[in-house]
């Protein structure tokens, strides 16, 4: 490793990492990446849809390169509200999705990862894999650099936390305290190898081309939280999210939970036959606006989810961790213009996150959970009113329409209808 | 008093259901030469021996690297289980976990992440 200092050392090559390298290194600065797994992707865990824009803001048209590590373009997009023995599907399908930047991909997360690490490499980044940073090197109160677990030291006017949610640091930094198990999911999921024919028979798709789907209600075993289940090219992701301290006061170990998912009538005919081939796990900041930590410091940034960003009204994160690493870049290389790398100027970092989705979609959820956690309805009651009342809407059962909708009005009026319509309304915003 | 003399962690999976550790075998890891995890407190007067009814470590880590040994009255951690999810750490109501990363390159390898 060179021992002359750096523009910028960034801790972690997930998204936002290699974004944000990206982004310094085309612009001439000297970059380099370190990455603790023994290869980019090593360590990291995602479902995983991929939106492309957020991606072709950096690598444009990034789904003609044969070498991009694409799955299977989404065309169709479903929600599942569950019962144990019964479901309500909402979903919408449209090749429109295709059109000019294809609105999402799915994703096997090492492989894309490793892609992507290249092409920061191409962009003139160094890339060290297998590197462990341990502690950040303070000077008059500023970063200055990192200091890896062998016991080197690295120089640089930035060091940009780009090291997920457990972000070691932005906790050594002193910019972030433990999380709390209330504000973390816990992911767990398996890759099931399937042959293509056989999912595109099973979600009725036409070649190549690929559904997603999330399924709530009595699957998630009265957790806040949901069961996802993602078509890749030869392969199905199937995984559990549910809040940290639900597991932790229910004793569930998310494993197990996966294979009771595994059993549900909706999932079992989708997955059987297929062959386990990967078992992982994985955090997922989910306190979002509320526990961000001080994104710039003086000789410091930090993105992606790191810094907190994820949407997990809208399953979105690695978009958030792209963005806000490309930012994270674009403001250091403002910097290294003005020869000043003092909190007052990276906190412009802070400015362009406003202006972006990023901060506006983060504010704008951040009491969607609050609001959901607050009433246990959404976990148990409404999930059965809406496979109730898709049992009386599709039930021919000899007695009068009227009839279905007295007693469908009677089942909501059980709970109050303007304590049904308080309950609700809060979750408009995950509703456009 | 000990809150573990009635600690039991059974779990009712359903018939054919995969244990966690065969799940793991699914895994590949390179073996870090020396744990990255242990208790602040592993004694006998442990937090985890003496207060802890709940045992979220145990009963939640999603690679069960923490199990109660009756006998000795104390946690084992099977450190080398570990798939690195950090969750261990807010899981423990007495901050008893200390748990790093494996050095650079080692502990878990995702082939699909």
């Amino acid at each position: 490793m060179a021992d002359d200092a750096f523009d910028a050392i960034v801790v972690g090559a997930g998204p936002a990492g290699v974004s944000a390298a990206i982004a310094m290194a085309r612009a001439g600065l000297k970059v380099v990446i370190l990455e603790r797994g023994e290869y980019p992707g090593a360590k990291n865990v995602q479902g995983a849809v991929l939106y492309s824009r957020m991606l072709h803001e950096i690598i444009p048209d990034f789904w003609k390169d044969p070498e991009a590590a694409l799955e299977r373009p989404i065309v169709e997009q479903k929600t599942c509200i569950t019962t144990e023995d019964s479901w309500v599907t909402v979903g919408y399908r449209s090749q429109k999705f295709l059109e000019g930047v294809p609105n999402c991909y799915t994703i096997i997360r090492v492989r894309f990862d490793r892609w992507y690490a290249e092409k920061a490499a191409e962009a003139g980044a160094e890339v060290y894999a297998g590197v462990k940073v341990e502690d950040v090197v303070r000077e008059n109160g500023g970063i200055v650099g990192i200091r890896t677990s062998e016991g080197d030291e690295l120089r640089a006017s930035v060091v940009i936390a780009c090291d997920g949610v457990n972000s070691i640091v932005a906790q050594k930094a002193g910019f972030r305290k433990e999380l709390r198990p209330a504000e973390v999911a816990l992911g767990a999921k398996e890759v099931l190898g399937l042959p293509a024919e056989k999912i595109e028979d099973r979600f009725a798709l036409e070649p190549g081309q690929g559904a997603t789907m999330e399924l709530f209600g009595s699957i998630t075993e009265g957790m806040l939280g949901y069961v996802f289940i993602y078509t890749n090219k030869d392969s199905l992701s199937l995984g559990v999210g549910c809040k940290l301290s639900d597991y932790q006061k229910k004793g569930i170990r998310p494993s197990d939970h996966l294979e009771r998912v595994k059993r549900h009538p909706y999932i079992k005919k989708l997955i059987s036959g297929a062959k386990t081939l990967e078992y992982s796990a994985h955090l997922i900041p989910e306190g979002g606006f509320k526990s961000m930590p001080p994104l710039a410091a003086d000789g410091f940034l930090t993105a992606g989810d790191a810094a907190q960003m994820v949407n997990a009204a809208y399953r979105e994160g690695s978009n958030l961790a792209m963005t806000s690493g490309r930012l994270a870049g674009e403001t250091v290389v403002e910097a290294k213009i003005k020869g000043d790398f003092s909190g007052a100027t990276l906190s412009s970092y802070v400015d362009k996150l406003r202006r972006s989705y990023v901060w506006s979609d983060l504010e704008e959820v951040k009491d969607l959970e609050a609001a959901v956690e607050r009433s246990e309805g959404f976990l148990d009651f409404y999930p059965r009113l809406a496979n109730d009342l898709a049992y009386l809407r599709f039930s021919v059962d000899g007695r009068p329409k009227k009839e279905h909708l007295k007693q469908a009005i009677a089942l909501v009026r059980k709970r109050g209808f303007l304590r049904v319509a308080k309950e609700l309304w809060p979750i408009r915003k995950a509703a456009i | 008093m000990s809150v573990s003399e009635t600690f039991k962690h059974e779990v009712a999976l359903p018939e054919g259901a995969e244990t966690v550790e065969a799940k793991l075998g699914y895994l590949d890891y390179k073996k870090s030469p020396k744990p990255h995890i242990a208790l602040r407190d592993g004694g006998p007067e442990s937090p985890c021996a003496t207060r802890c009814a709940d045992k979220p470590c145990v009963t939640v880590c999603p690679a069960k690297v923490y199990e109660w040994e009756d006998a000795q009255k104390k946690i084992l951690v099977a450190y080398e289980n570990c798939i690195e999810c950090g969750a261990c750490r807010m899981l423990c109501p007495f901050d008893n976990i200390a748990c790093d990363w494996p050095a650079g390159g080692f502990g878990v390898k995702y082939k699909y992440g």
